[in-house]
């Protein structure tokens, strides 16, 4: 594997993270981070729709199946990387965090510090989250017996 | 046909303002806010993201505030709503295989990898009203957890099938999906197409139609092979990256309906599929949408096409509950010189039968 493509599954990860985790708690994280660098907008926080595609049966040929909103933004910070994010729903700030932490986390100085404290929690919750509804939905297991219909 | 008319201005003002008066409704009750719309009519703000073909649960919440809880009015809302915001592409297919499940069942196998999972369902429930729930604050059950989740991804029980060759292939399609919001509507019109059309239709028309298939309108002798629902992540691929992000999750129920086939002169005996797919819990819909999809796929499997439920046009053109309540609610606005000439006619008619008489 080159040096490119662990990046960039890195950077799928935490981009991954930074857009299903919800924005108050995202700002909630931020606001611990001390002095970020100043930054500017490439592309102030956009509200769009994306077309949500599904296949026939599941895996086969896709099909349209309705839209979502999304926002999209693009931040960079002076003198440093750009960053990008595409955040389902229509919040501004969550796309503006969500895009300068995405520049941040490419920045050799403040890669740790983010990943340490927005990302890895973040990440930890919704994994707890998914954990959760997972054994709420194993409790609701059930196996069904049939019953002999006596005709043999 | 129906011809502009001007004036009325203040009467349709304060028209508006009965109505927010009627909405709001006594106030000495507290207002309902989004929250309490979108996290306790859960099942009603995803029948309108679904139908309403926008996947947000706030302004679908938004939408049934405005129109009072009127499912077709507040999906009309969301409709027009749409129209407003710029489009930024289309995702990657969504992976149901990889769906994170909540509820995951099939009336074709009792044992299938993975188990029967019923999730929050009102199946065996009794149906019968509970007043505990018309006090506020009463208690609720604890809710049970297993020591293990569920399993991180549970194969489709329409895989089981093909692995052993008894079902057809899913079905091939255009490289790129056709997008009846982008072009009119063609016949014979694609299963692309086709899917699309259902999914946003109105759940009353697809479940009357999928009804009328079961009831021997072009039956299709189906099994609910299986019903999953849980979420799924939504990846893109943005222009400035070039490679996939997940840009959000997003819960969907599908149905995949299994059909018997008996075959023709190329084609073996097998199983043949009918799919339905919903924004959030739109159980009933999906299911209705698998039989109807099945249905209006006579035509390509060479089956007499003899029904409503089989017909692409009559389903197609009657499915959308926007247009169709428009068509339906535009008798309302005035109609007066069209009315005035029928008058007219029937007058003129009657006189002329009954100087004929004398």
């Amino acid at each position: 594997m080159t040096s490119t493509t662990i990046d960039t599954e890195r950077r799928r990860h935490w981009m991954g993270v930074l857009a299903k985790s919800p924005a108050d708690r995202l700002d909630q994280l931020w606001s611990q981070l001390d002095a970020v660098p100043a930054w500017s907008h490439l592309r102030r926080p956009e509200v769009g729709l994306v077309m949500v595609r599904g296949r026939m049966g599941g895996d086969g040929a896709a099909f349209n199946m309705g839209e979502m909103t999304v926002t999209r933004c693009s931040v960079r910070v002076d003198g440093g990387p750009v960053g990008h994010a595409w955040v389902a729903g229509r919040c501004a700030r969550h796309a503006e965090m969500a895009a300068l932490a995405d520049a941040l986390l490419q920045m050799p100085r403040w890669h740790d510090e983010v990943s340490r404290r927005v990302v890895a929690p973040l990440a930890r919750q919704l994994a707890d989250d998914r954990a959760q509804a997972g054994r709420k939905a194993a409790a609701t297991r059930v196996d069904f017996f049939t019953m002999v219909r006596g005709e043999d | 046909m129906y011809v502009a008319v001007k004036g009325g201005e203040k009467a349709i003002d304060n028209a508006h303002a009965l109505l927010a008066e009627d909405r709001r409704g006594d106030e000495s009750v507290p207002e309902l806010s989004l929250e309490q719309i979108s996290g306790q009519l859960s099942l009603a703000v995803e029948r309108v993201m679904t139908e309403g073909s926008v996947y947000d649960r706030e302004l679908a919440a938004l939408a049934l505030k405005q129109a009072q809880g009127d499912a077709v009015e507040a999906i009309f809302l969301l409709r027009a709503y749409r129209t407003t915001l710029p489009r930024f592409g289309a995702s990657q297919p969504v992976d149901t295989g990889s769906m994170a499940i909540r509820r995951r069942i099939s009336a074709a196998f009792k044992d299938l990898p993975g188990g029967q999972v019923l999730g929050p369902t009102y199946d065996y429930t009794h149906r019968l009203l509970d007043f505990a729930l018309a006090a506020e604050g009463s208690e609720r059950p604890s809710v049970a957890e297993n020591a293990e989740p569920v399993e991180a991804s549970m194969p489709r029980v329409t895989d089981v099938l093909g692995h052993q060759g008894l079902i057809e292939a899913s079905g091939d399609g255009p490289e790129v999906p056709g997008d009846l919001t982008r072009q009119p509507l063609t016949f014979p019109a694609g299963r692309d197409l086709r899917l699309q059309n259902l999914a946003r239709a109105d759940e009353g028309f697809v479940l009357a139609l999928a009804y009328s298939s079961q009831r021997g309108y072009g039956n299709t002798h189906p099994f609910a092979g299986e019903i999953r629902m849980g979420e799924v992540a939504v990846e893109l691929v943005p222009e400035e990256l070039g490679f996939a992000i997940e840009i959000g999750e997003i819960t969907l129920t599908e149905c995949q309906m299994v059909n018997q086939f008996k075959g023709s002169k190329s084609v073996p005996p097998q199983f043949t599929r009918g799919y339905g797919v919903s924004f959030g819990q739109c159980e009933r819909k999906a299911m209705a949408m698998a039989l109807v999809d099945r249905s209006l796929r006579a035509e390509d499997l060479g089956e007499l096409v003899s029904n409503p439920a089989q017909d692409q046009e009559f389903v197609l053109y009657h499915s959308d509950n926007v247009e169709a309540s428009g068509f339906v609610q535009h008798l309302k606005l005035p109609h007066y010189v069209d009315f005035q000439s029928e008058l007219e006619m029937i007058r003129r008619l009657r006189r002329e039968n009954a100087e004929a008489a004398q």
